[in-house]
């Protein structure tokens, strides 16, 4: 799709987008199997983004976004991150899990966020300051000293999402963050990640199985179909905020997304990928 | 959809199979304070039964009671000697040294012995979770010599490192490692997929994830492995004591439990095994609760009573 040797020769690192996917094929032993979880996936992210991946379980996303993270060798095809391949995880690409325990339990708050910054080499003032700076932003000021198992799942989550952002990562990865928590929590947690790009401007890449909260959180929403998850489409998804859900627009493109998933009849865009490439 | 439907806003329908409608109820809240107390604090007694001390002490006491009214009853020093003789021998030998001196030489030996053991589990577990090699060369020695009774290798130790503090420390490495070398590997495999990743994004490998990430996560694993280390320990050490008797001179508790026996200081042997219980109940309920206290209880991560 996107032909990465530049076009304009000067601003070649501006012009490029941050993160690639090219033709991404992911496979996964089992014991008795191989899994093709996605088949030749690509897409573009662009600095500042809030990508969301989205599709029905069983079409990769989350394995999507651990091949990102350098979890995961793709089969085939190329990720790079500003223009170098993915090769391990990195400091670079900081994850924000769906589980509670991704917190250090051993760690209070402020440790747990200032210690992948000291594991990297920023000096202990500097963490501390940055760690303080960001936890204020996600409301946890007066629970810095607590130990993680003291804190709810909204909270823990608040923790992971500092804890990733104080690094500042080229690009921030959710893996389903809030799936865990009640549908209350989740609100105000998709209000606040919202309210935290505005105010820190990062680029994101989220992964979920809900409609609303890919339209909700993306700028750009990519729908995955299952087994082997391949691109269905790649929507925009930018100007909502948490008070257009109840618009006729929202709605629209929530319906237009589960046609695209899960209405059979539903031919929009469909070409047969089997002869792509 | 051609199912039957409640259809929402003004036009409702008036009932679905049998639910009746009914009107709604709306009531104003009490302000707390005119409920009453919602806190209260316990009764004292309450709070002082609640304290384990307490109630062990309370168990020691019934113990006491038991074995003085007995003995008495019995009236035989010679087997059974009373509580108040043995804890004057107790107080007399520790004040003339006799005990203080054989503990010294008991504990000097028993800390060397641990700590070369857990060193050697240190380096084994490391091997182990690094390489598929080092996993098998560590679960195919546990299997062997995990159920080896310590004191069962004394003989060959004896053959071995001579009649000295050399084969104590041997038996009692043995009685260690593989505890220790097992909890602590069981530990690692358990460390959660989500914090590994955590750590790998962290930019962490080698052995600084298993400093920063894998030991700290497999804590409570290791501690139980440390515990049960320093049981096997303990009983090992005193029993391969009573079997070696003395080395150059110095003889340990165990030594002194076989001398006094052999003097039909029966007071004197009791006075020996409290000795043991003693250090035994010390090392568990003051050193290894305080570490607990400070690691995993403060780290939630494992329930306190």
């Amino acid at each position: 799709m996107t032909d990465e040797i530049g076009d304009t020769g000067g601003h070649l690192s501006d012009d490029r987008p941050l993160l690639q996917v090219e033709g991404v094929t992911l496979q996964y032993r089992t014991r008795e199997h191989r899994v093709t979880a996605t088949y030749r996936v690509s897409f573009d992210i662009e600095r500042g983004d809030r990508f969301v991946l989205l599709g029905p379980s069983g079409c990769g996303k989350s394995t999507l976004l651990k091949s990102i993270a350098g979890f995961m060798k793709p089969a085939e095809g190329r990720i790079s991150l500003d223009g170098l391949p993915v090769v391990r995880p990195g400091p670079d690409r900081m994850m924000v899990f769906q589980e509670f325990d991704q917190l250090l339990p051993w760690k209070t708050v402020r440790q747990n966020v200032t210690y992948p910054m000291r594991c990297n080499g920023v000096s202990a003032a500097e963490a501390d300051a940055r760690a303080v700076d960001i936890l204020e932003k996600v409301h946890l000021s007066k629970f810095v000293d607590a130990y993680p198992h003291a804190l709810s799942g909204g909270m823990k989550q608040r923790v992971a999402i500092a804890r990733a952002m104080a690094m500042r990562p080229k690009v921030l990865l959710m893996d389903e963050p809030y799936a865990a928590l009640d549908a209350l929590t989740r609100r105000r947690m998709q209000e606040e990640l919202l309210e935290l790009w505005q105010n820190v401007g990062f680029t994101l890449i989220f992964v979920t199985h809900s409609i609303e909260e890919a339209v909700l959180i993306g700028n750009r929403v990519l729908v995955l179909s299952p087994h082997p998850g391949q691109v269905r489409a790649e929507l925009d998804a930018g100007g909502f905020d948490a008070a257009s859900q109840t618009t006729p627009e929202f709605q629209a493109l929530c319906r237009r997304i589960h046609a695209m998933l899960f209405d059979p009849e539903c031919h929009e865009g469909a070409v047969p990928k089997e002869t792509a490439a | 959809m051609n199912t039957p439907q409640v259809s929402t806003g003004f036009g409702r329908v008036q009932s679905l199979a049998g639910t009746r409608r009914r009107p709604d109820r709306v009531h104003a809240v009490l302000p707390p304070v005119t409920i009453g107390p919602i806190e209260e604090r316990l009764p004292l007694w309450r709070l002082i039964w609640d304290l384990a001390v307490v109630r062990r002490i309370v168990v020691i006491l019934l113990i006491a009671i038991v074995w003085e009214s007995y003995a008495r009853w019995l009236d035989n020093p010679l087997s059974l000697p009373t509580l108040t003789e043995t804890l004057q021998t107790l107080g007399s030998d520790i004040l003339n040294g006799r005990i203080p001196q054989r503990l010294a030489v008991t504990l000097r030996i028993l800390l060397v012995g641990y700590g070369l053991g857990l060193l050697m589990a240190a380096v084994f577990t490391t091997l182990a979770v690094s390489t598929r090699f080092g996993t098998d060369l560590l679960s195919t020695l546990t299997a062997m010599f995990n159920p080896m009774p310590a004191i069962a290798l004394l003989p060959l130790a004896l053959l071995w490192f001579g009649l000295g503090t050399p084969s104590l420390v041997f038996v009692i490495v043995h009685s260690v490692l593989w505890s220790i070398a097992l909890n602590t590997h069981a530990g690692f495999l358990s460390v959660s997929e989500t914090q590994r990743m955590a750590g790998q994004t962290f930019g962490l490998r080698g052995l600084r994830f298993v400093i920063g990430i894998l030991v700290p996560a497999a804590f409570p694993a290791i501690l139980s492995g440390l515990k049960i280390g320093w049981a096997f320990a303990w009983r090992t050490l005193i029993a391969a004591e009573l079997v070696f008797g003395v080395s150059a001179g110095q003889g340990g508790l165990g030594w002194y439990i076989f001398e006094n026996r052999n003097l039909l200081d029966t007071a004197g042997v009791f006075a020996g095994l409290i000795t043991v219980m003693i250090v035994g109940l010390f090392v568990e309920g003051v050193v290894f609760a305080a570490i607990e206290r400070s690691t995993v209880r403060r780290w939630g991560m494992q329930r306190s009573q």
